[in-house]
């Protein structure tokens, strides 16, 4: 028991959380503002991947960091177009066509990669984001170092959440964005285009999404591998349930769930690590998101129109 | 812009537009190819006869195809009545362990074959069973949980093949001990490779087909997928009915991984499956969750990686060209079969 | 006020619209005027053209040939926003409104500038002023969710209003108000039209339509069938155009019931206060009452899907212990489910799987096995014996009209032989010719014996048909009345929630 109190006590602990809860803020608050308008997002495993290839091979190549930022963006964004323009005017599952784009978006970014770098064995390194500290709060201690000593790129996603909750609640735009996650018909009878409304939302979300893959690759990792998004996307789903789609509490979902990654990664370096086999380790983060889906399943509010397709003309 | 529905699809457009998706799906392939620097002509033709040129590359293939129809007829059972089961990747290994547990000595011949499968099917049963149970009373939606149930699961079997079934004989690779050989499914011709596992799934999709057509159950789970308010309404029990697919979608896809360790590989590993659950959703879908459809579908992917494969070592193509092929040719294909039944309108 | 009217400037002008889907040639040659203050009511059966008609205005749809002027100017074809922008408002049948937003958010919505930076509170102070001028009163922070059926539709009619409509289309607008609210809706609509305002007014109801409109127009099978100034008109008049010669109104008499095969007593169940109910044999208990007042609820109580939180039901003097939809059906209920697309039938089914939903495991198994021989047998039997016109029992049953997947559903359960049939809107959305032929196997149902319990938003069909008539409101049902032994207005004083005994 004093190990964990322990590891709750250091600093480094929560730096590393926050670390871990950045790419999952990215893609959480991307999904959100799919399924706030009304689409499920299942790209979200394969838009991370690519965007964490796009970002890579972007500063591979030359690019600078936030440049890279903006290629995952674009790149994201452009297989979200795809799941839009099948899900949204053509109505098609959002199930099938959302799985469809992972696989597509995966092996794409797999057979690029294979392409750009045939033989390597082990995969070449980029000069990552380096941890910022902001002048004045990193002094501050034990916050200091573990809020304030990030990189750019964790501040940025922590600035998301308020840019993505100001836009859905304090402007025209996000009412639009909400109420077509509502009731389409009636964002249709005030003049709006629900096609636009929904296709913009699940660009926008792809492209946050994607930036989220790329933390992975230019802030965390320095390098892409396969299998490196290994389920996160899947477990941002869950945080948008868990956060009862809204962008504060996804944060707190967030940060709750990688606080308990970091900790069971701790943990096994613990005697407790000795006799518990490390695979029920890194079991816990996916069983903690199925809890967390059925502690929340009965009181969150979904989006009335989620999954529902919207076909003009048709009542 | 707007879908219409037509009342009366012409032959050419059902007809036409599926061939349509194919040959948009060869075009990507060929267009791939040049970008990898190939010829696009010789990479087709490597892809065709890798995956059915000779004796050899069709068993091959057929082979690969087995854990497909068994995967591909667990996605099709389940989401013909709407139940999102995209866990049969864990479904499948669960059916791989029990085959296992049971075929290295703890039970002996003749028993241990059908013992076994029947085993193998509880558990992949049970796996999804926990999921739907929660959709049922909770309202959890099934797709997550399935698709989390499938990292747990693997690292499930990595603590297995590292800890209790690690095989005492394996020099400490992360492997089980091999199955005993009465419990080994036999090949169905001597001297050709190709188990029973292949004549199994068959005859499981004749059998699932029946279900779904001719029994008071398959017209059940046909209404609560087609419409769940209306087979409400008629007063079917919906949960009992979600219940029953989910037994027989997970039975269905554990029987994936016990064919696999039963007759192919003869013991469990962590690469038994390059994600034959997963790749079984695209099966499905390709097939319409048609079950018949399921092996034809099943053949086609099989072959689309068994040729890829071949193709990569010849022409220098990435392999990860297959998994692209499929998921086009998915996009490419619901939205043909869209467009056979509605038109687009302006207005 | 006609004469007015008379003189004042067209607003609207609709010329030789034609609208043409597939075989159906749903508006021909349509052309009509609305001038300002004045209101015109547009006339029709349910299919004559009025929504296609409207959708067209409203750029849903584009026109095979016509054109639309809005204050003189051009309606560019096809574009949602154009008469929106050029001042017309419509108010829906099926209201559009975002139930999980509030009613600020659900007005302002589309208004102000996508990429602007505007909270809720901008809004608050016109809505108010207009709520006052055109005495429409709605809380502006409540979620619509939360709202009674009136309030919504004052919701939708601020939603024009708000963006300065000059003219309002209203669809339908009092089939889902209580009498008493439809005379505050003409009272609004009064001082819209003295403010200058233009009014359609969409309706099949001729007393309100000689009440509040100035002109009508009526319209016959995609087709102008007639035009009048309504003071020099008559109901009779304005019928005869509608409906062209079939005019021919179920006369129904009266019977006085048999013994009762269902009873409630202090039955409740969510959404229900205790309640009291008799549904005797060879008789039609009509159920009046504004829709979401406890009606969906007290349908699925005797239909099995709900179960009695408390009280008793008896089914022919014995008591029902545990009940269930399939309970129901083994006692002799039979269902037509208010909504036929989305309860009764499953779209992508055939007509034949269609008539086996509800039968399919006491009918037609055969241990697991379903009998499809004897299911088509049985769907051939209902599609000949209830004239469902169709191409066969292997059609998709979604590609039907309404009235022949009524019918399909009335075979389906009638075939049955109900002892207790509770019909839901069994009319709603039909045109004349179905409506008829529903209403007359109901009746050939009663005069067999069935208990039927009809449920209708439509004070006319209940008055014209049932025997007993109960009015229900927020969850309680008043006592029985012998049909002619209340007016209209006393029925809606009930529907409005007043003279109710008790309390609760």
């Amino acid at each position: 028991m004093t190990e964990l109190v322990d590891i709750l006590l250091q600093a480094s602990f929560w730096a590393a959380a926050i670390r871990i809860a950045s790419p999952l803020i990215f893609a959480t608050l991307g999904e959100l503002i799919c399924e706030r308008a009304g689409v499920l997002n299942l790209g979200i495993e394969g838009i991370m991947v690519i965007g964490a290839f796009a970002g890579w091979v972007a500063v591979y190549g030359g690019l600078p960091l936030w440049w890279g930022v903006g290629v995952a963006f674009l790149a994201g964004a452009a297989f979200g177009l795809l799941h839009a323009v099948l899900t949204v005017p053509f109505g098609l599952s959002q199930h099938v066509v959302g799985l469809g784009v992972t696989l597509l978006a995966t092996s794409t970014s797999y057979f690029a990669y294979r392409l750009i770098l045939p033989e390597v064995t082990s995969p070449p390194k980029i000069v990552p984001f380096e941890p910022l500290a902001v002048p004045g709060l990193s002094a501050i201690p034990f916050l200091g170092e573990a809020l304030f000593t990030q990189t750019a790129l964790t501040y940025a996603a922590f600035l998301s959440v308020g840019a993505v909750a100001f836009v859905l609640w304090r402007t025209p735009l996000g009412l639009a964005l909400r109420a077509v996650g509502e009731n389409p018909a009636a964002v249709e009878a005030q003049g709006l285009s629900v096609t636009a409304l929904r296709i913009g939302a699940v660009v926008a979300g792809s492209g946050l999404m994607a930036v989220g893959g790329a933390f992975l690759t230019l802030s965390a990792f320095s390098s892409f591998f396969f299998e490196m998004v290994s389920g996160r996307g899947w477990i941002c789903i869950a945080l948008v349930v868990f956060g009862a789609w809204k962008p504060g509490k996804a944060l707190l979902g967030a940060l709750l769930f990688a606080a308990f990654d970091a900790l069971q990664i701790r943990l096994q370096q613990t005697p407790i690590g000795a006799v518990v086999p490390y695979q029920v380790f890194l079991m816990l983060p996916y069983l903690l998101s199925i809890l967390a889906l059925i502690l929340m399943s009965r009181r969150a509010e979904v989006p009335a129109a989620l999954m529902l397709a919207y076909n003009k003309g048709e009542r | 812009m707007r879908l219409e529905p037509i009342a009366h699809p012409s032959l050419v457009r059902q007809a036409g537009l599926p061939v349509a998706a194919v040959a948009a799906t060869v075009a990507v392939a060929a267009a791939l190819a040049a970008l990898a620097g190939a010829d696009p002509f010789a990479v087709l033709g490597q892809i065709l006869t890798g995956a059915a040129g000779s004796k050899f590359a069709l068993l091959e293939t057929l082979n690969r195809a087995t854990p497909l129809i068994f995967t591909g007829l667990a996605v099709a059972v389940a989401f013909r009545a709407r139940l999102w089961n995209i866990g049969a990747e864990a479904q499948l290994y669960a059916g791989a362990i029990v085959a296992v547990l049971l075929g290295t000595g703890a039970v002996g011949a003749p028993l241990v074959l059908p013992l076994s499968a029947l085993a193998a099917m509880a558990a992949g049963a049970a796996l999804l069973l926990g999921p739907v149970a929660l959709k049922v009373r909770f309202g959890v939606d099934e797709v997550v949980t399935t698709l989390l149930f499938n990292f747990i699961m693997l690292l499930f079997v990595s603590f297995l093949l590292e800890g209790p079934m690690m095989d005492p004989m394996g020099m400490g690779w992360p492997k089980s001990a091999a199955l005993i050989p009465d419990a080994r499914l036999p090949r169905i011709v001597e001297g050709l490779r190709l188990h029973w596992g292949f004549a199994l799934a068959l005859g499981a999709a004749v059998i699932v087909w029946l279900i779904q057509t001719r029994s008071t159950l398959g017209f059940e789970m046909r209404a609560v997928g087609a419409n769940l308010r209306a087979a409400r309404f008629a007063g079917m029990p919906v949960n009992a009915i979600l219940l029953k697919t989910a037994l027989l979608s997970g039975g269905l896809a554990a029987l994936a991984g016990w064919s696999e360790v039963a007759g192919l590989k003869g013991h469990l590993s962590q690469d038994l499956s390059p994600g034959f659950g997963y790749t079984g959703i695209i099966v499905a879908m390709l097939a319409l969750l048609h079950p018949l459809g399921v092996i034809v579908s099943a053949l086609f992917v099989a072959g689309i990686f068994v040729g890829s494969d071949a193709m990569s070592r010849a022409a220098g193509v990435p392999t990860y060209i297959a998994d692209m092929l499929l998921a086009v040719a998915l996009l490419f294909m619901v939205l043909a079969i869209l467009l056979t039944r509605f038109r687009v309108v302006r207005g | 006020m006609s004469l007015v009217a008379a003189a004042a400037e067209v607003v609207l002008r609709l010329d030789g619209i034609s609208k043409r889907f597939g075989a159906l040639l749903a508006n021909d040659a349509i052309s009509l005027s609305l001038r300002r203050g004045e209101v015109v009511a547009l006339l029709g059966e349910n299919g004559a053209g009025k929504t296609t008609l409207m959708n067209i205005l409203f750029g849903h749809y584009l026109a095979d040939a016509g054109s639309v002027e809005v204050f003189g100017r051009l309606l560019p074809p096809g574009h949602p926003r154009a008469a929106l922008n050029a001042g017309v408002g419509m108010v829906h049948q099926h209201f559009t409104l975002a139930d999980n937003l509030t009613v600020l958010d659900n007005i302002r919505l589309g208004t102000e500038p996508l990429l602007s930076v505007r909270g809720p509170q901008t809004a608050r102070a016109r809505i108010s002023a207009l709520s006052r001028d055109f005495g429409l009163a709605v809380p502006p922070d409540a979620r619509v969710a939360d709202l009674s059926v009136g309030e919504r539709q004052r919701v939708e009619i601020l939603k024009a209003l708000f963006r300065d409509a000059r003219i309002l289309i209203l669809d339908e607008p009092t089939a889902v108000l209580t009498p008493q609210e439809a005379d505050a809706l003409f009272a609004t609509l009064r001082a819209a039209t003295a403010r200058g305002l233009s009014v359609i007014f969409i309706s099949h109801k001729l007393h309100e339509v000689m009440a509040i409109s100035d002109r009508c127009v009526v319209l016959r099978r995609g087709r102008v069938a007639g035009e009048a100034v309504t003071a020099e008109t008559t109901r009779a008049d304005l019928a005869r155009l509608m409906v062209g010669d079939q005019l021919a109104e179920t006369r129904v008499t009266p019977r006085v019931g048999g013994p009762a095969r269902l009873r409630l007593r202090d039955a409740t169940a969510p959404g229900l206060k205790p309640l009291t109910l008799d549904l005797c044999g060879g008789t039609i208990t009509g159920l009046a009452g504004v829709s979401g007042n406890g009606q969906a609820a007290l349908a699925d109580l005797i239909g099995g899907a709900l179960a009695p939180a408390s009280g008793t039901m008896e089914i022919d003097g014995a008591p029902v212990a545990a009940w269930s939809t399939r309970r129901a059906l083994a006692a002799g209920v039979g269902r037509i489910p208010e909504d036929r697309h989305r309860t009764g039938t499953v779209a992508d089914f055939t007509l034949t799987e269609n008539t086996a939903l509800e039968t399919y495991a006491t009918r037609f198994a055969r241990g697991p096995i379903l009998d499809w021989p004897a299911v088509r047998a049985h769907a051939d039997a209902i599609i000949a014996a209830y004239d469902v016109r169709c191409e066969g029992r292997d059609q998709r049953i979604r590609l039907l009209s309404g009235g022949n997947m009524q019918k399909l559903i009335l075979g389906r359960v009638l075939e049955e032989r109900p002892a207790i049939l509770i019909a839901n809107q069994p009319v709603r959305g039909l045109d004349v010719g179905a409506i008829a032929y529903v209403h007359g196997r109901l009746l050939d149902a009663r005069d067999a014996g069935a208990a039927i319990l009809l449920i209708s938003e439509d004070l006319d069909e209940i008055t014209g048909l049932s025997d007993v008539i109960h009015v229900m409101s927020g969850g309680r049902l008043s006592p029985p009345f012998r049909r002619g032994t209340l007016t209209q207005a006393e029925i809606g004083l009930r529907m409005a929630g007043q003279g109710f005994t008790d309390a609760a």
